[in-house]
Parts: C-alpha cells; structure tokens; sequence
C-alpha cells in the first residue's frame, strides 16, 4: 500500500486521496450500526470514512454537525465564505488534503479561483479584499493555540459587513476544520 | 433535554438570548455537537478507551489552551471520575510542562519547508511515568502533537500508539476526543466573544 503513495508537497486545489496509516474496517464488516454512523452509505467506499466508522456514535454525531454548519444556507453565511473560512484554517494548520477540498468549494461557489489559489500559494497573509480578509483572520485567530480570537475580529467582521448570525457561522466553520484537520493529518496522508 | 447543552453551558448563552435564537438556526449542528460530547464522554462502549482515559486526556488538552471555563470543566470532570482524583496533579504538571503555542511543525520537504517552525516535542516526565502508566503517557505526548502541531503527524506516531497498547478503534476514539474539544475550545471561546462584545455595547448604549 505504502508504495503506491504519492504525497503533494504543496497546497493545491487538485482532487486528492488519502490514505489510512491504520486499519479501517473492511467492507464486509460493516454492520447497520456502522452504516448509521457513516450517514450516507456511499461512504463506505472511502478508506477515511471506514477508519473513523470503528467509533459510529462519535462519526454519525460529528458528520451531522459538520453537514448543518457547511450546508444549511437557508440563512446566514454564504457556502463560499464558510468553505473560505474552511480553507483557511486548513491552509494555517497545515492540512493539505483538507485544504484541498475547501479551496475547490471555495472556488465553486464564489467564482473567485484565482484568490483562492493565492490564499494557497501565499498564506494566510494573502490580501483577498477586505471581506475575505476579515474572515480569513477570523479564521486565523481561532486556530491558534492559545484561542487568540477576540472583539478586534467581531468588529473587523461587522465592518465587513457580516452580522451576528453570519459571525457565529464563521465561527463554526473555522472551529470545525479544527476538528477536520487533525484527524486528516494524523490518522493518514494525502496522495496524488 | 436531559443533559444541558454543553456548548450553552461553557459560553454562558441564556435561553431566550440573541445568541440562543442564533444557534437555534443551526439546530442540527447544536445538538449533534452535543451528541459528540455525550457519545465521547458517556459512551455505549468504553472498552478501547475507559471514561479515565477519556477525562485525563480531556483535562490535558483543553488546559493546554490556557485557563478558560473549558479547561476548569475538563478538569473538575476528571476530579469527578472514577480514580480520576490521584490524576488531576500529575495532569497539571504535564499541563505546565507543556504549555506553548501553535501551530508549528514541518510541511512535506519541498517548496513550503521556508514555512517550517520549530516548537516544543513534549515528553511527559520521568518521574510521572509511572503514575500515569504506559497508555496515558503515549496518549498524552500524541494528544499534545495534535494540539500544538497536527502537520508533524507520522505514521510512526500511529505505531507508538500501537506499541503502548491502543487498538485501531481507541485510537480512533482517542483521536476524535482531541479533535472535538479544539473544535468545542474554539466554539465557547469565539461565541463567549460576541456575547461579550454584544453586553459591553448593550452597557454603553
């Protein structure tokens, strides 16, 4: 297995695998419990999916959580300044398999593929127009241990025109890819 | 509902608050964030990882991002465990031990090595080695990577693990604990923010 791996060594927006350096549990293993912790059942065809079913309350509790927080658009923050917010705190931690699946979200939805490219390519630092640099900071400031979130990154926010509803969307985007991204950088790897 | 919500709870919202309505629009997050909690901490098989475990690694992560109302319920979570007294001083020392910030770590050799940042590899003490035994030493030198530095992960750090007697499920359910709380963390930290600034502009007004 270890010899097919083929690790990107920069953030990019291509499609990426990812590959368990544990054991997931095999297809045929998978009993109902398991399929109601993976949600939808066509995510037993994913090798990160089956590896974080071997625990299905916690995974079954964690996707319902991390669906309602990027895909409930019925208010509040638009998807692409969420997936920002995703993209970002990846691109600060350091996960480029995670980043790689926002940045192209982000691209999706915003049209915006060259900032997104240059968030990737030049940081968090990068210079994306004051609403996107709000959020990016925001996003910054959550992910650094010790939190260094604080009432300079609400009013940056609402200068940039978000309200508290869309705040605390920013909020659990941003704090959510601090629970994504540890377990893509830890449990495995990215491939090419 | 049973048990109050724990997000609520550490970040002071009221029922009936402009924050309360708010997270009421994200319902299914609110409450699946709490089911996270409950399946992590009241878990319907705590055989690949014990409630200990579970609130000694808790106590350590959330201290290791400073003193805030989290790091006082993990801890007093862990004074209220079984066996889990003898623990809470040993666990504060490691805390101190350990305390630093991040993230640092290496990127894959290549053009984002300029980004590499060098930080502290903690190891636990010598002289708490024994008191904390074998499992909860792994688990906490690899708890602390994952707080402090996730892009240094290794597949060798999956084999310490291994090697210190977790099986593939506990380090799954050990890995999703650590996960969770730097999520919950930042969750009470960012809305205990805007709470925050909301009452001092309520105040003034």
């Amino acid at each position: 297995m270890s010899a097919t791996v083929n690790p990107p060594i920069v953030f990019t927006q291509d499609e990426l695998g990812w590959v368990s350096w544990i054991e997931p549990l095999p297809e045929t293993e998978l009993t109902e419990r398991h399929f109601a912790g993976l949600v939808d059942r066509s995510r037993a065809k994913s090798e990160y999916f089956r590896l974080l079913v071997r625990d299905p309350e916690v995974l079954e509790a964690r996707t319902k959580t991390d669906k309602d927080i990027f895909y409930n658009v019925a208010d509040g923050l638009p998807r692409a300044e969420r997936e920002l917010a995703a993209a970002a705190t990846s691109r600060y931690n350091g996960c480029i398999y995670c980043a790689s699946v926002h940045a192209r979200f982000a691209s999706t939805y915003s049209k915006r593929r060259d900032d997104v490219q240059r968030l990737l390519d030049e940081g968090v630092k990068a210079d994306l127009g004051e609403r996107w640099n709000a959020v990016v900071k925001a996003s910054v400031s959550l992910a650094a241990t010790p939190v260094a979130f604080g009432p300079d990154n609400i009013e940056e926010l609402r200068r940039a025109g978000l309200d508290d509803a869309e705040i605390v969307d920013v909020i659990n985007g941003a704090s959510f890819f601090n629970w994504a991204n540890r377990l893509m950088l830890s449990l495995g790897e990215p491939s090419k | 509902m049973s048990t109050p919500d724990i997000i609520d709870t550490l970040a002071g919202i009221k029922p009936g608050s402009a924050l309360d309505a708010i997270r009421t629009k994200r319902l299914q997050a609110r409450e699946n964030a709490q089911k996270s909690y409950l399946s992590l901490f009241e878990p319907i098989d705590a055989g690949d990882v014990s409630l200990l475990e579970r609130a000694a690694v808790a106590a350590f992560v959330t201290g290791l991002h400073g003193e805030t109302p989290v790091a006082s319920f993990y801890r007093d979570k862990l004074a209220a465990t079984a066996d889990g007294p003898r623990l809470v001083e040993a666990i504060e020392l490691e805390i101190a031990r350990g305390k630093t910030s991040g993230p640092y770590g290496s990127f894959p050799a290549g053009p984002l090595s300029v980004e590499n940042t060098a930080g502290l590899i903690f190891r636990v003490s010598a002289e708490r080695k024994s008191a904390l035994g074998a499992r909860l030493v792994a688990a906490l030198e690899h708890a602390h990577l994952l707080v402090f530095r996730p892009r240094d992960a290794a597949s060798d750090d999956m084999q310490a693990l291994l090697a210190a007697g977790w099986s593939n499920t506990g380090i799954v359910t050990f890995s999703q604990l650590v996960a969770f709380l730097s999520f919950q963390v930042r969750v009470v930290s960012g809305l205990r923010t805007l709470a925050a600034v909301n009452a001092s502009e309520e105040a003034a007004s």
